[in-house]
């Protein structure tokens, strides 16, 4: 069987759920509107976690978080399964789709076969969506690509139970209960003021703070690890930084269409002029990266390199200071 | 970020033939999206990772074959993994599976034991007892 279920690209997978999701029950709610409510911005060091034998950083929020914050601001409620045994994981699974209801799934990335070599990491918390069987197949929307794909029953098991950090133990997701309207306006201020809090946390490895600690450390590294260390960790940053289809951003680039649109939809100039401000943020970011693969290119270890790219940082930092102390008060 | 300023460079991600979406600004200012084919740095960063996977297999083959270490730490990079990882699929103690890394326990752990690596890494017991076989 096959449910009528509309396919769109995003850059992002998490949000591109929520909101393929969104529309097929008749919402229309774009990809960044997903993202900005449901606070996903952020910036995170988390040395003590190393993923690929290097530190861990994120720009988004913990999985899951965007869509739990996202329903809850918007007034939708979203029920949540997780297992322990494979064939009950299957078993719900089927019955979903019998009932015309396509399901999110939390899976992980490395058996994924439709990805390339390059991509299939033991990264699990991927999403996408299953919104159909045929043939014993199942068909998969997984935001981040093109088209649709399939995947064979085994397939699908052994991404559902992938092991290691963050396992998804089978994790099936999707709304069940909508407001009559949805009401953007007082979501999208709390979304933006939650990111405000979280950018700016008086937490050392949280946000501007964070950003600052890199920079500190990257001075640090060639140093302190040696020059194919420092060179690995430097790429783990610009990979986090990237995913897939952030631009180089960081998803600075989907914030800051959020903030437009959330301007629009508040009737609030100042969010767009801040928006503008978001991507000069973006280019930023996308500038340190480009610098930043110079150095692993090369696989150098001047300490230039590492001082320059670390004042880059340090120059962003002070900027997002400045802009979410700002937009705070815009809102 | 403009939206002709969207990276096209060469990538693996256009090998297998597809692009991802970014959010960029047109020439009036307004966001919107456009396909993108890939970039350099994150290009170069992709494979700078996969060079350093293969360079960790290739150590683990040494040690393998100068009896310092058991097939399993040869078979756990390859599978890109770690030992917290590996030990997760095996639903083993890390310290457990790190015993098994060394090449004389190896040789005297049970066949049930080999099956469930075996079964992790998708091969056979004689292929996990032997890293050349059907090589």
């Amino acid at each position: 069987m096959e449910i009528n279920f509309a396919h769109h690209q995003s850059a992002h997978c998490e949000n591109g759920v929520v909101s393929n999701l969104m529309k097929f029950n008749g919402f229309e709610v774009s990809e960044p509107m997903v993202f900005g409510i449901g606070s996903g911005l952020l910036f995170c060091y988390l040395p003590f976690i190393k993923v690929n034998h290097a530190p861990a950083f994120t720009y988004r929020s913990m999985p899951g978080f965007i869509f739990n914050r996202f329903a809850k601001r918007v007034g939708i409620k979203i029920k949540r399964e997780k297992f322990s045994n494979p064939k009950q994981a299957k078993a719900r699974l089927d019955e979903n789709l019998e009932n015309n209801n396509p399901v999110g799934l939390q899976v992980g990335v490395y058996n994924l076969t439709y990805f390339p070599d390059e991509y299939r990491f033991h990264f699990n918390a991927h999403n996408l969506v299953v919104y159909g069987k045929e043939n014993g197949n199942y068909l998969v929307s997984d935001p981040v690509m093109e088209t649709v794909t399939t995947l064979t029953e085994d397939e699908l098991e052994k991404v559902r139970f992938a092991k290691g950090a963050l396992a998804p133990k089978g994790h099936m997701y999707y709304p069940i209960d909508f407001p009559k309207e949805l009401q953007l306006d007082k979501a999208i201020v709390k979304g933006i003021k939650n990111t405000c809090k979280d950018m700016l946390a008086p937490v050392p490895i949280v946000g501007v703070k964070g950003i600052r600690l890199v920079a500190k450390q990257i001075r640090k590294w060639p140093k302190k690890k040696g020059v194919k260390i420092a060179n690995h960790y430097l790429g783990q940053i610009v990979r986090m930084q990237e995913e897939i289809g952030t631009g180089g951003g960081g998803f600075r680039y989907i914030f800051a269409a959020f903030l437009q649109e959330a301007s629009i939809v508040l009737k609030n100039e100042k969010l767009a002029s801040m928006s503008k401000e978001m991507t000069e943020i973006g280019d930023l970011w996308r500038d340190f990266a480009l610098d930043a693969s110079r150095i692993y290119k090369n696989r150098s270890s001047k300490s230039d390199g590492y001082n320059n790219i670390a004042t880059q940082l340090e120059v962003i930092a002070d900027k997002e200071e400045v802009f979410f102390k700002l937009l705070k008060k815009a809102v | 970020m403009k939206k002709k300023d969207v990276p096209q460079d060469k990538s693996n991600l256009k090998s297998s033939g597809f692009k991802e979406l970014c959010y960029a600004v047109n020439e009036k200012g307004e966001y919107t999206t456009e396909k993108s084919t890939g970039w350099e740095p994150k290009t170069i960063a992709l494979d700078n990772a996969m060079k350093d996977i293969n360079e960790r297999v290739a150590i683990a083959k040494g040690k393998v074959e100068s009896n310092q270490a058991s097939p399993i730490e040869y078979y756990m990079e390859l599978a890109k993994m770690d030992l917290p990882i590996l030990a997760s699929y095996v639903g083993m103690w890390q310290w457990r599976v790190k015993r098994h890394f060394n090449s004389n326990r190896f040789t005297k752990l049970s066949n049930k034991i080999l099956q469930k690596y075996a079964d992790v890494f998708e091969i056979t017991i004689e292929q996990l007892k032997n890293i050349n076989y059907g090589n």
